[in-house]
């Protein structure tokens, strides 16, 4: 046997013979899919990961070299079911069949939960989730900014829905990386240049619809941090309805879909119009009605006061007409009215006694009708009279 | 926002009209300023302009908007 490795003489070197394997391995499998389990997961200094992925009865050595580490949500965990694709080799340097793993799934996108419930933990940490944190909409923005794929269908959503609910809206798009692995630092540089130019009301920040990878940025910590920070408040709309992203926990509002972030950031202007008329109506209707009001109060106070003076009048006309009448019954009028007349002396002053008088002396008798003059011709005193007045004198 | 502010004020001085403790002179008053708050702010709705522009930072810190459809 003259062919390498046939005698001694012609032994093949270490390398020769691994090497030689490892082509005729490669050569013989395509990249292909395997699934098994988990065991000696290690994530070295260096950025790679090493693990072995074995079934009831075989185990193969695997390895992720770091530029591919990247695009894995998260490293598995001990005993975890998963499907890895990749390329069966050999390494050399220990002589040992090993699978250089490019992707890597969990069953049930074990994985990805797994990168998401990371992040959510660690902004919870730090109270970025807090529900009180979330601002409130400004309620008529006028100018809203769009952080989204330049020509992304999202994009043309939005435009289309705010223009029709507001054509006066301003909307400025600052462009961004919504997929890959440019994406996360693209989003964060565009909050970073909203932040920094502080001329919008509101940003919208997104894109449609997509595979679990295509959404992948949103869920990136830095791009959360980003929009918690952001001055601006903030509106997730992340592909489509069922879609949830880390990005939707730290926005001040999640819209289910591009469309429904803008219906969320812009109100239809023909409601502001009614809005405002039934403000001003509200206004003059209430001013008029407090007006309406004070006129008659005014009107009915006037008529308070009327009856108040008139009631005032016929108290006292009452309190005169009590007067007269008891003037009445004390008035000499009332005597004579009965018949009985009056003695005057000639100047007017009554007579009430007979001592009072002397024989000759003119007097005058007031009557009831009339006044006659007479002269005295006797004046007799009743004695009993005399002594009684002296007595009470 | 002085749209904004002014509605919110406009909402403010229809809630106090509506109140009875208003004396006719402050309900006046406040009659007059939300109709100077209501002409201010449809004015304000008439010169919305609204387009579709892209912000461009030209160098660090200073912004354009420049018009572009997107």
């Amino acid at each position: 046997m003259n062919a390498p490795g046939g005698s001694p003489e012609l032994a093949l070197t270490i390398a020769q013979l691994t090497n030689a394997a490892k082509e005729i391995l490669e050569g013989a499998f395509p990249p292909v899919w395997i699934k098994g389990e988990v065991g000696n997961f290690t994530a070295h200094r260096n950025g790679h990961w090493y693990f072995s992925l074995r079934d009831a009865t075989a185990q193969l050595s695997c390895v992720v070299w770091s530029r591919d580490v990247k695009r894995i949500p998260a490293p598995p965990d001990e005993g975890m079911q998963v499907m890895a694709h990749g390329q069966l080799s050999v390494y050399a340097a220990r002589g040992q069949m090993q699978f250089m793993v490019r992707s890597l799934e969990a069953e049930g996108e074990g994985l990805w939960r797994k990168a998401f419930e990371k992040t959510k933990a660690a902004l919870e940490k730090d109270g970025l989730l807090d529900p009180a944190r979330k601002r409130r909409l400004p309620r008529f923005p006028r100018r809203v900014a769009v952080i989204t794929s330049p020509d992304g269908a999202a994009l043309h959503d939005i435009i289309s829905v705010i223009q029709r609910r507001n054509p006066g809206v301003e909307i400025i798009v600052i462009p961004a990386a919504v997929q890959g692995e440019t994406a996360p630092d693209s989003l964060v540089a565009a909050l970073d240049r909203l932040s920094r130019w502080r001329g919008a009301d509101v940003v919208i920040i997104g894109r449609g619809g997509g595979s679990r990878e295509d959404l992948w940025a949103f869920n990136d910590e830095r791009v959360a941090r980003a929009i918690a920070a952001s001055p601006v408040p903030t509106i997730s709309a992340v592909g489509h309805e069922v879609d949830f992203t880390i990005a939707d926990l730290v926005a001040d509002h999640r819209a289910a879909t591009p469309s429904a972030a803008a219906e969320a950031a812009v109100p239809v202007l023909a409601d502001i119009i009614a809005g405002i008329r039934a403000l001003g109506e509200g206004i003059r209707s209430a001013t008029e009605l407090r007006v309406r009001d004070a006129g008659h109060t005014l009107r009915q106070l006037s008529r308070d006061l009327g009856l108040r003076s008139l009631r005032t009048v016929e108290r006292r006309r009452a309190r005169v007409q009590e007067l007269a009448a008891r003037l009445e019954t004390l008035s000499p009028l009332a005597t004579l009215a009965r018949g009985y007349a009056v003695a005057l002396n000639e100047q007017g002053g009554a007579l009430p006694s007979a001592a009072l008088f002397t024989p000759g002396m003119h007097f005058a008798m007031e009557m009831r009708d009339g006044r006659v003059h007479a002269t005295a011709d006797d004046v007799i005193v009743r004695p009993s009279a005399k002594a009684a007045r002296r007595g009470a004198a | 926002m002085t749209f904004e502010k002014n509605l919110e004020r406009l909402e403010q001085i229809a809630s106090s009209l509506d109140r009875d403790d208003l004396s006719l002179e402050q309900a006046l008053t406040l009659f007059e300023e939300g109709i100077a708050k209501l002409k201010e702010a449809s004015a304000e709705l008439a010169k919305a302009e609204g387009r579709v522009a892209k912000l461009v930072e030209k160098a660090e810190g200073v912004f354009e908007v420049t018009d572009e459809h997107g």
